[in-house]
Parts: structure tokens; sequence; C-alpha cells
């Protein structure tokens, strides 16, 4: 067995310490480390996006991280999109207009189209589908994905 | 008893207040916040990894296992294999089933389980796995169906006879069954035709792809009792299925459902929750398996592959005269691909007098098939409709129009001898021809195509209970799956005939010691039968709340009329009382007869097909090959909309896909028999970016069978897809394709031989 590193994560503005295997990825961590199960894990290879998370701000596919990588650094993940009881525009829009349905695919889209519209408020429908390009969603035929996205878009920079 | 199936209640006039409303689902909150618990997601204490050791070979004899030094290994708690699970009968369902989930005498494909291991930690269990030592005798192997069905191919099972073949007692084959549906006279139809069109087509499987890989928890206590936690499209079936393998009572599994991350008939069978279960068996820990995807593609799903050479004929004023199909569909190590569905399907949706089919399944050296929506129908409907159109150009006419005058109305007869009640076929048709795509000129440089579909639709088993709370609010406790939402869909219903707010109903998906037997939740059976089960269990409850309200205020039972949520004396002379609601009744149930409930369990009928037409526009680019869909519409009847939001989901997901399958996913096989692409990077279901924004249109004519008039509508989208999109891609390159999928390579070489032509068929 190899020898276990000490890493310290700050998620969702929490610091965490944990123990991990050199080759453990960070969605391995977060989920069966830390029980922060709301990061999904479709493909372990980067295609599907459903790891999507933020690390230091950029977003990333957290099976293609090693949590050893992420040390001293901060990660955002579905369970911090939310403000207390409030909900994100973005996870209320896709509550209003069913932009899920099985929902395994939606925490990764959330957390890629809220780094969307950090960098773009005011994207086009193609902006949109070209961004979640890295976001596979088998259910939905991406319209109201795409719709609820655009929608909260619109809300935001209302104010 | 009278049932509501007997008598739906079903009125076309009866204003709704609730039904036809899209309201956010109530599975949907915990989906957006990452709460929400998938396969995966399951945590018990002291609890094992679990994984799976594969074959690398698609055919061998399994000569010996020798489990010794992964034993060893610190960490590991179990090494499971053959025999751990009791030898059944080859060929039997059972016998199957086992081998399947772990191969017995032989390894039948690439990626064949043969052993399991359960440690401490994944990395350990990993390690474990390379110390088995496993002795394959390589067998000669066979991944074409067609290649398979030839003498001297390869044997897969010893024991397998052909079905339907007489004369085939003693013969080995990988030819399964053999299945002739036929009515009228095909040599006289064929004879009456003024064009006759016959063409063959193939189709290669194509995998559900559902995001969330299959994940499970099993915990096994000391005296037996079994506990699975898992993500699947029937509990029921599981647990059941699992007594067959295991060879224990089914009283003693439970199997509770977790969230499921799209399943599209892919969940509706097992594959390693066995081997979880056996593993904790063994360690008396829970254990956890969660597949890999590329453990998804090599040993679970995909969709049979086919070949198919299918005939129609037309008189000069466009009516089908006959249509006939030879159709193979390949099942992959194992029956169980629902061909049946084919023949019966195919040509379903025209109101054909002469229809003869044949139909064989064959097994090859793949994994195993299992459902997909409307299973093994699409991909021969893309012959079909490839012919239908070629016919209506023949004879010079719209292509909706032609589809117009062979259409399927109320009284006719299928060729499985159903005669249909009210279907939406002729409407879906008008509907599509009136909408803004079809009517819109196609653009320069493009090709549009339309295709039609059918689906049955199903009911069968289902058992739903609901509860009224002290303070009026509703409960139900559902035995079906919900696959995309449901939950909400059912409690619309509920909400509706109790006149009570949907925020007072909540559902909740049952574990199997709590509900009745239910049916997978496939085949567009869901929001259909436990809506009615559930309509049944309030009509009871209602029936209750009379007979309580009637207590109150001390007069007869039928002097009690329910309106609006509220109990009302029937008329004056009944006597002059303030109406009670469901909440007022609801406080006072400890003074009358307990708590009220009401539950049901049917076997549930009257399901109205589904009908759809789909208009899709293609670019090809002439120098790559690459098809670029443009603008889609799905027009389908629902029968009723209960949430219109959540039909459309069922549209535009099912459009798109059939694009993924059309254009791009197919199984790639090395001359080693081996899976080269078992990943998401060269498996390439369609992205954001590769599709338009599915319009759609829903054609609402009633199924009276159902109290709301609802037809299923999760198979009938899949269904045109795949012809609809060869009927763009021939009517913009001249040749109208032939193979699926339609990609590059094949269409650089139809365009190539549509120049030869002469720019094809102009």
């Amino acid at each position: 067995m190899a020898k276990k590193s000490h890493v310290t994560i700050t998620v969702n503005g929490d610091e965490y310490e944990v123990l991990c295997e050199p080759g453990q990825t960070l969605v391995d961590v977060l989920r069966n480390e830390l029980q922060l199960t709301g990061t999904k894990e479709g493909c372990s290879t980067g295609d599907c996006g459903a790891c999507s998370i933020r690390l230091d701000g950029d977003l990333v596919c957290s099976c293609l991280v090693l949590a050893v990588e992420a040390d001293g650094k901060s990660v955002e993940t579905i369970e911090g999109m939310a403000d207390g009881e409030v909900l994100h525009p973005l996870q209320r829009k896709f509550l209003e207009l069913n932009g899920l349905q099985c929902g395994i695919c939606t925490p990764g889209i959330l957390i890629a189209a809220k780094a969307l519209l950090e960098r773009n408020p005011d994207p086009t429908e193609t902006e949109v589908r070209f961004w979640l390009a890295g976001n596979l969603c088998r259910c939905t035929g991406y319209d109201k994905v795409i719709r609820s996205v655009l929608a909260a878009a619109e809300e935001m920079r209302r104010g | 008893m009278a049932t509501i199936l007997e008598k739906s209640g079903f009125n076309p006039d009866r204003k709704l207040k609730i039904v036809g409303t899209s309201p956010v689902k109530h599975d949907g909150p915990d989906k957006v916040t990452g709460r929400a618990k998938f396969g995966a997601d399951l945590m018990l204490p002291g609890m094992l990894v679990g994984k799976v050791l594969r074959s690398p070979h698609p055919h061998a004899v399994l000569k010996s296992i020798d489990t010794s030094k992964a034993e060893a290994l610190p960490g590991v708690r179990a090494v499971i294999t053959r025999e751990d699970f009791p030898d059944l009968p080859q060929g039997s369902p059972a016998g199957d089933l086992t081998r399947n989930c772990m191969a017995r005498e032989k390894v039948l494909y690439d990626g064949h389980p043969v052993a399991a291991v359960a440690a401490t930690s994944e990395s350990i269990a990993k390690q474990a796995l390379k110390l088995i030592d496993v002795t394959y005798e390589i067998l000669p192997h066979v991944i074409d169906p067609v290649e398979a069905m030839r003498p001297d191919a390869p044997i897969l099972h010893s024991k397998l006879r052909t079905k339907g073949v007489k004369g085939a007692e003693n013969k080995q084959t990988n030819v399964v069954e053999r299945l002739d549906l036929a009515i009228g006279d095909v040599e006289k139809g064929f004879a009456e035709a003024d064009f006759v069109v016959e063409r063959e087509f193939d189709s290669r499987p194509m995998h559900q792809s559902y995001i969330e890989p299959q994940g499970c928890v099993a915990s096994c206590s000391d005296d037996g009792q079994i506990d699975l936690w898992c993500c699947t499209q029937g509990t029921h079936v599981f647990r059941d299925r699992l007594a067959d393998i295991l060879k224990m009572e089914s009283a003693k599994i439970r199997v509770t459902q977790s969230e499921m991350g799209g399943g599209f008939g892919g969940k509706t069978g097992f594959y390693a929750e066995p081997l979880a279960v056996v593993l904790s068996r063994k360690t008396r820990r829970p254990v956890k398996i969660v597949l890999t995807r590329n453990e998804v593609f090599r040993s679970t799903g995909p969709v049979s592959g086919t070949r198919s050479r299918i005939k129609m004929g037309a008189t000069k004023d466009g009516s089908i005269t006959a249509a006939e199909a030879e159709l193979i569909f390949q099942t992959g190590a194992f029956t169980g691909s629902m061909f049946f569905n084919a023949p019966q399907a195919m040509f379903t949706r025209y109101a054909l007098k002469n229809i003869r089919t044949v139909s064989y399944e064959v097994v090859s050296n793949r994994p195993k098939v299992n459902a997909f929506r409307a299973p093994c129908v699409p991909q021969v409907v893309f012959g079909v409709e490839g012919i239908v159109d070629e016919l209506a150009r023949k004879i010079g006419m719209d292509p909706i129009d032609f589809r117009l005058k062979n259409a399927m109305k109320q009284g006719d007869t299928t060729v499985y001898g159903q005669t249909f009640g009210p279907i939406g076929f002729v409407e879906t048709l008008q509907a599509a021809k009136a909408c803004d795509h079809y009517k819109s000129p196609v653009p320069k440089g493009q090709g549009r195509g339309i295709a039609a579909g059918f689906w049955f639709n199903r009911g069968g088993d289902t058992t739903a209970s609901l509860t009224v709370t002290p303070d009026g609010s509703v409960t139900i406790m559902l035995g079906t799956s919900d696959v995309a939402g449901s939950r909400v869909s059912i409690s619309m219903m509920a909400a509706e005939e109790l006149g009570i707010p949907l925020d007072k109903v909540r559902a909740s998906l049952a574990d199997t010691s709590v509900m009745g037997n239910n049916r997978v939740t496939a085949g567009s059976r869901t929001t259909f039968s436990s809506g009615i089960v559930v309509i049944d269990s309030a009509r009871k409850v209602i029936k209750e709340l009379c007979r309580r309200a009637a207590m109150i205020w001390s007069v007869p039972e039928d002097g009690i009329v329910f309106e609006d949520g509220y109990c009302r004396p029937a008329s004056s002379n009944v006597g002059v009382f303030e109406p009670l609601s469901i909440a007022q009744i609801a406080a006072k149930t400890s003074a009358s007869h307990g708590a009220i409930a009401g539950h049901s369990e049917m076997n549930v009928t009257g399901e109205g097909p589904g009908f759809g037409l789909h208009i899709v526009d293609v670019e090809v680019d002439r120098q790559t090959g690459r098809v670029d869909v443009k603008r889609y519409t799905v027009v389908e009847d629902a029968g009723k909309a209960i949430h219109p939001l959540q039909v459309e989901g069922q549209y535009q997901g099912g459009a798109v896909q059939g694009v993924g399958w059309a254009l791009n996913e197919e199984y790639v096989y090395g001359e080693d028999g081996r899976l080269q692409n078992p990943g998401f990077l060269d498996y390439r279901v369609p992205v954001a970016s590769d599709v338009p924004m599915i319009d759609t249109v829903i054609v609402e004519v009633p199924n009276p069978n159902h109290p709301y008039g609802l037809r299923g509508v999760g198979e009938v989208p899949v269904v045109p897809t795949l012809g609809a999109i060869g009927n763009a891609i021939g009517n913009a390159i001249g040749i109208r394709p032939q193979s699926l999928p339609m990609s590059p390579p094949k269409l650089l070489e139809l365009i190539e031989q549509a120049e030869m032509n002469g720019g094809g068929r102009g």
C-alpha cells in the first residue's frame, strides 16, 4: 500500500483534512471520504461532465484531478450553490422550466452553467450549447437545459 | 367488484384544475441541490467495496479459477466465483440470468464476469483482481448475427435449439427462435400493386447510455435477510429474479430503489447486484459495487443490432397493398431482445390487409442486449419509413398525405389481432401537416425528412396506496419506479381527484416489502398504470370520507356527496350541515374508525396506443459527410398531457437519443472480438452543441380507458427518429441510406455514388 498523503481542502467554505492515496481522484475524495455525494461520477475519463466542480474558480472534471493536487485549494460543489435556503437562479429556473429529468447530470450542468454566466452574463444559445458540450445529458435532448440557462441569465442580468 | 377499469369515469368535459398544468416536480429540489441519493450514493457503516473481474476473451472455456492469492491479500474479505452460485439449468430463464451475472462453463463475451472481490478499499479490491488466476481455453468467436446463423459458426450454447422450426430438435444452433407473423395474402397484395419497393437495411447495437452507471449496496444479515439498495426500473422484478438465481424466498429479500440516473430500458435487469448480495452474504458486511463506464459498455445493455429485408407495394392511387419483412435480431450472448415487438409494431399505423414477416433472434459473442425505449422497433421502422417515402415519391404524393391515406383508425385491426379503440394517428398527421415546420419551405442546401411511429404502450401489474394524514394532507406509496418525474404527475392526478392543492400530496417510492408486485417501469406504462391505481385508491378514500361524514352527521351514507375536497349533504333533505373538508374529517378519525387510506392492486389494461410523426431538416457536408440537424419537430398524441412540460421532455429526449443512434452511435468490435469503443470519447452520444431546440406539438386524442384520457409517451418519441433522419439525408444527398449509423464514411460513399449517377434521384 502506497503511503497516504495529508491533504487540506476547502469545500464550499468549509476546511477539511483528509488522508488520500496517491492515486485517489478528487471526485472519489469528495464523494467517499467527505460524503459530499452531490457531485456525480459518470465516466471517470473526463468525457461526461457529471463530476464538474470549481477548483480555485476553474471549471474542472473532478475525476481528472488527483486529490493531492487539490491540497490547499478551494473547491465549489453543488452542495454550496444555494445560499442557505435560497436557491441560485439557475437552480430555480431548472425547476420551473423542467430543465432536468433523471437529475444525474444536473449538478455538473449547474456548476458549469454558473461558471459560464460569471464569465459571460449574456450568452447566446450557441454559446450555451458549446459551453455545456462537455456535460452529457441523455434524458432531455438539451432543449429545456439550454432554455433554463438562458432564462436564469436573463433574470440575473435584471438583478 | 367494479373497478376503475370497467368504468374509468372519463369525461371529456370535466373541468380540470391541476391536471394539464406544469408544476415543479417533487423530486426536483433535491436534484438541483445535490441531496438526491442515486445508486452510488448510499454509504453504510462497515461497508466494503466490491469489484468485478471480467473476461478479456469473447469466447472461452473457463478451465479453472484460482483465487487463493487474492484471498490472502490483506484487506480482502471475500472472493466469489461461479462456485458461489447455485448451478441452474442452462437455457432456463434463471440459468441464463445467473450465467450472465457470473460466467459458469464458458465466457461468452468480452466483459463477462468471472469473479468478484470485496475489500476494505477500492485500491485493494483492484489489486486483488490482478491476483486471481483464470485459465481460459480460447474458442473461436462470432460477433456478427448473420455469420452466427451459418452452419459452421462457433456455437455459444451447446444445448440451444431453435424454437419455432420443425426438425430443429437435434441441431446445434445460435438461432434462438424463428417467429412468423402474417395476415392476409401478400402474393395477392403485391400482384395488385403498381409500385413495389424492396430494400435491405442494417443497424448496429447502440447503448442506452444512461449517465449513471449501475450502483448498488447489498447488506445481508446473520439470519439471511438481504437488503439491496440500487437504481432499478423494477424493484419487484429484481427481488424475484434474485430469489430465482439464489434459490431463496422473495420475502427474505428487500429491494429499495434509489433515485435512478437514467435507464431507458437498460435498468430493467440486473448485472452486478447479485454479486454484491453474495459478497455481502459471505462477509456479513454491506458491499457496494459501482460499475465503471467501461464495464457499463462491455457488460450491460446494449440495444439489438439488426439486418432486415423489407418489401412494400402500393397502387397508383396511393393504397399500400402488401408488406413483407425478413428480420434478424442479434441478442448478444443470451436471449432477451424482445424482438417479437418488431414484427408487431413495424407496419402498425398503416391499415394493411396483407402482411408477412419472419423474424429470427440470434446469439453471438456480445453482451446480452437489454431493452431500450420501444425495444427492437425504431431500427426496423428506419427501413419501413424509408420505403413508405420511396413509394410516396414514385406515386407522386405528399409523404404525409400518403401516410394519411393509409392511416389506421378506430376499428382497424392490427397484425397481432388488436382492434383499436380511439387512436390519434390521423389527428397526429393532420397536426404535422398544419405545423409551421412542415409548412415552411425547405431551406436551400438542406433535406427534409418525415417518418411516423407507433408503440403499443403498456399496462400490467401495478400497486399503490394513498393515506390521509391527520392534518388532511396525503401521502402516496408507489410500487413503480420513477424514471423522469412520474411522482409529480401521479400526485397531480390524486390532488385532482381529492380536490386539494398539489402541495398537500407527496408520493414516495416504496421498497418491495411495502407494496404488492409491480411490473418494471418500461413500455410507457408507469404514469398510466400507477395513475390508475392511485386514482382508484383516491376514490376508495373518497368513499370512506363520505362514510365518516355520514357517521359524524348521523345521516345515511348515500346522503353524502364529495365535491371539490369537501363532503356535503347530497340535498337539503339530508339536513343542513357545514361541508366537511378532508382535513376536518381526518382530524376526527380516532373517534370514528381509525386512519383513512385506500390501496389498489391491479393488472392494469386499457392502455391507449401512441402514434407520432417527426419532421427533421438536415444539412450534409459534402466534403466530410457530417450531418448537421438544423430543425426538428416532434408531433405526438399524448391522449392527455398530465404535465405538459414533462411530456415535451419525453418527446425532446427521445428525438435526441434518435439523433445519436442515427448518426454516430455503434458498438465497434476488433478482429479479436473485443469492444473497441467502451467510453464516451469513442462512443459519442449527442452533446448540447450537436442539436437544435426540439419543437413539439402535443396532440390530445383522449384514451377513454383512463379517467383523464392519458396515453404513455415514453417510447413513441424514439420510434420515428431514425427513419425521419434517414429520409432527410436521402432528400439532401439523393440516395436514402440503408445502414445505421449514417456516419460520415458511409455518407461520403453515398454522396460519391449519387454524383456518379448524376446527382442521385434529382
